[in-house]
């Protein structure tokens, strides 16, 4: 289980003269928590684009299971198993949890003529079970738009779930979310990576969550790499420290 | 189905299949819960109305063209939220192509409509209406190509641009229509003359606008039942999310809009032979009147429901009708008033706003229970 799912080489993007990630190199390995952090506007959130194929980006490769993703879109990079969730929570606003959940079974082999099936009872069970999992079930008929922000990311969370992924890039998925809530979720991520063997790659800004979290954490800072090691080696790294205390 | 069944504590979610509860379970999302003598009444006066008001055949028969108009146009604009300003174009290019093959099967086109109507297709029965049901499956087919095509680049467009690029579509086929020589460019087409009395012919018309009424509905109640359902409100609710959740956004949007196509370009070749004469301007293309009708008629329903766009253009229809007999002058202010009041009171429309007033009837509703132990009666979402 130590094997690479995402190796990202020398990846640059710019947005005019803007240089947001400059040659980043890292790899996320199968089976694993690995983190990213860095200051804001560090470039954690465009090399997650970068990955996900929401942008072109201007040099280096992006590998996933060994093969190149970086000419792909979105769509199709979705259905090789590697998914995102937003750091602004996107879910379906007008429709239930059931049915956000729903819409969100893999669509990896999915052929013209699936378009209009319908669901089986074990699709449904598990949407119902995984709502039950971040603890929405008795919501699971409200309309997802009403929900609080923190049901709405836990949703958002639940929905990644159902899609089955090999790996879920998350952005900031504590962000928003009351400290009581937090832990609840420290435990979920951690749980759907040792029994679901969900591999999980997660921006944060909180020390704590991260540290508790990944096993392995990159460091960002002006879109360059700036350090990577497991978190007690990132906590006591000085220039970790100076990035975040704006020595820089 | 047993009732015994425990809930897999989480970790073995991912092989539930094997839980006995589920197996061979079928869930329709969005089912449709009318009762069933709803749909008994509507047949009874869909059969009898011809019979018992015979004087108005053709308004009734209109109502079911206005619904007609009213349900295609919500499946891209309301479920899948891309308001098309231009799904006329396909009322109209059904309208033509019926046209130009119930007349090239008999005679050639261009010297027919070079005539200007000097010269009329008079037929017998069976010619004619195997000219009409060739017409109109054609309709339906090239009205279907025609999206696929069109869609692949209207639907890189979004919001307000797409509005413009299918008005742009819609107004542009006018043109064109008005200029092309060899379908009689703005003089029209004089169709195939009904061989038969005025009276049959509206009740030939009207049992056909209302069989692909309803038709259409039918095909609708089972297809927004489907995952192309949820997905298609998936795409008006967060384009992005939806294609980051690896759904084939392209595929599904162009499916909608073909789905429009085929029974919008049936209605047309239907309404062309029904009013016997087809031209650009008033016509096939009546964009300001019919091309607007229908989106007023969703949205005073309800759109992206099932039922609104029916209540909606019924409700559009009668008040019409009536102003045009009773305030006639005053019509187009009793429409206008009734589209501000819609706008500004109701702007979910009639169904959306009961689904507000009443959330709980439409199974919008907290479960008291915690999980999903041991509750194997439980069914489906409403």
């Amino acid at each position: 289980m130590s094997q690479t799912l995402i190796a990202v080489d020398k990846v640059s993007k710019s947005f005019g003269g803007v240089i947001a990630n400059h040659e980043i190199s890292l790899s996320v390995t199968e089976g694993r928590i690995t983190g990213l952090i860095g200051p804001n506007g560090s470039g954690k959130t465009t090399l997650f684009n970068s990955i996900v194929g929401y942008h072109p980006i201007d040099g280096g490769s992006i590998k996933f299971e060994g093969k190149e993703i970086s000419e792909l879109r979105v769509p199709q990079i979705a259905r090789l198993g590697l998914l995102r969730t937003f750091q602004q929570t996107r879910i379906y606003s007008k429709m239930d949890c059931v049915r956000n959940m729903l819409i969100s079974v893999p669509h990896r082999n999915a052929s013209f003529g699936d378009l209009f099936k319908g669901y089986s009872g074990e699709q449904k069970d598990k949407a119902e079970n995984l709502l039950e999992f971040v603890g929405l079930y008795q919501k699971r008929h409200l309309i997802s738009g009403d929900l609080s922000f923190g049901q709405q990311k836990l949703l958002e969370f639940a929905m990644a779930l159902m899609n089955e992924p090999k790996v879920l890039l998350l952005d900031e998925p504590t962000a928003g979310i009351n400290p009581t809530l937090i832990n609840g979720l420290i435990d979920r991520l951690k749980r759907a990576n040792e029994e679901f063997g969900i591999t999980l790659f997660v921006i944060e800004h909180n020390m704590r969550v991260i540290m508790n979290l990944a096993e392995h954490i990159y460091c960002l800072a002006h879109g360059e790499m700036l350090a990577d090691g497991n978190p007690d080696e990132i906590q006591n790294d000085q220039r970790v420290v100076d990035a975040y205390l704006g020595a820089h | 189905m047993t009732s015994d069944n425990t809930l897999p504590r989480s970790g073995t979610l991912a092989d539930q299949g094997a839980g006995g509860r589920a197996a061979g379970r079928r869930i329709a999302v969005n089912a449709d819960n009318t009762p069933w003598y709803v749909y008994l009444l509507l047949a009874v006066f869909a059969v009898g109305a011809p019979f018992v008001f015979p004087a108005y055949t053709t308004q009734i028969a209109f109502l079911w063209l206005m619904i007609l108009f009213a349900l295609t146009w919500d499946i891209a604009g309301g479920q899948m939220g891309y308001n098309s300003l231009g799904n006329i174009f396909f009322f109209g290019a059904g309208m033509y192509i019926s046209a130009i093959v119930q007349i090239g099967l008999f005679t050639d086109v261009g010297a027919y409509t070079s005539a200007r109507g000097g010269e009329q297709l008079v037929q017998d029965h069976g010619d004619y209406f195997y000219g009409l049901v060739l017409g109109t499956a054609a309709a339906a087919v090239g009205c279907v190509v025609l999206a696929l095509l069109l869609g692949r680049i209207v639907f890189g467009l979004r919001g307000p641009y797409f509005a413009i690029g299918t008005l742009g579509i819609a107004l542009s086929a006018r043109e064109l229509a008005g200029t092309w020589a060899w379908i009689g460019g703005g003089s029209g087409i004089a169709m195939p003359v009904y061989p038969g009395q005025p009276h049959e012919k509206s009740v030939v018309f009207y049992i056909a606008l209302f069989t692909l009424a309803a038709l259409t509905f039918a095909f609708l109640r089972w297809l927004y039942a489907t995952r192309f359902g949820l997905a298609v409100n998936a795409i008006r609710d967060d384009e992005e999310k939806a294609e980051a959740m690896g759904i084939h956004t392209l595929r599904h949007k162009q499916v909608a809009w073909a789905v429009a196509a085929f029974f919008l370009g049936m209605s047309g070749a239907i309404f062309g032979n029904m009013t016997g004469f087809v031209e650009p301007l008033e016509v096939a293309f009546p964009t300001v009147t019919f091309g607007i009708f229908m989106v007023v008629m969703a949205l005073l329903g309800g759109k992206g429901t099932l039922w609104g766009p029916v209540i909606g253009a019924t409700l559009f229809h009668v008040v019409k009708e009536v102003t045009w007999t009773y305030l006639l002058g005053w019509q187009w202010v009793a429409l206008g008033l009734l589209i501000v009041v819609n706008v500004v009171f109701f702007q979910e429309g009639i169904m959306g706003w009961m689904q507000r007033r009443w959330p709980e009837r439409f199974g919008i509703t907290v479960d008291e229970r915690l999980s999903t132990g041991g509750d194997a009666g439980r069914e489906g979402t409403p």
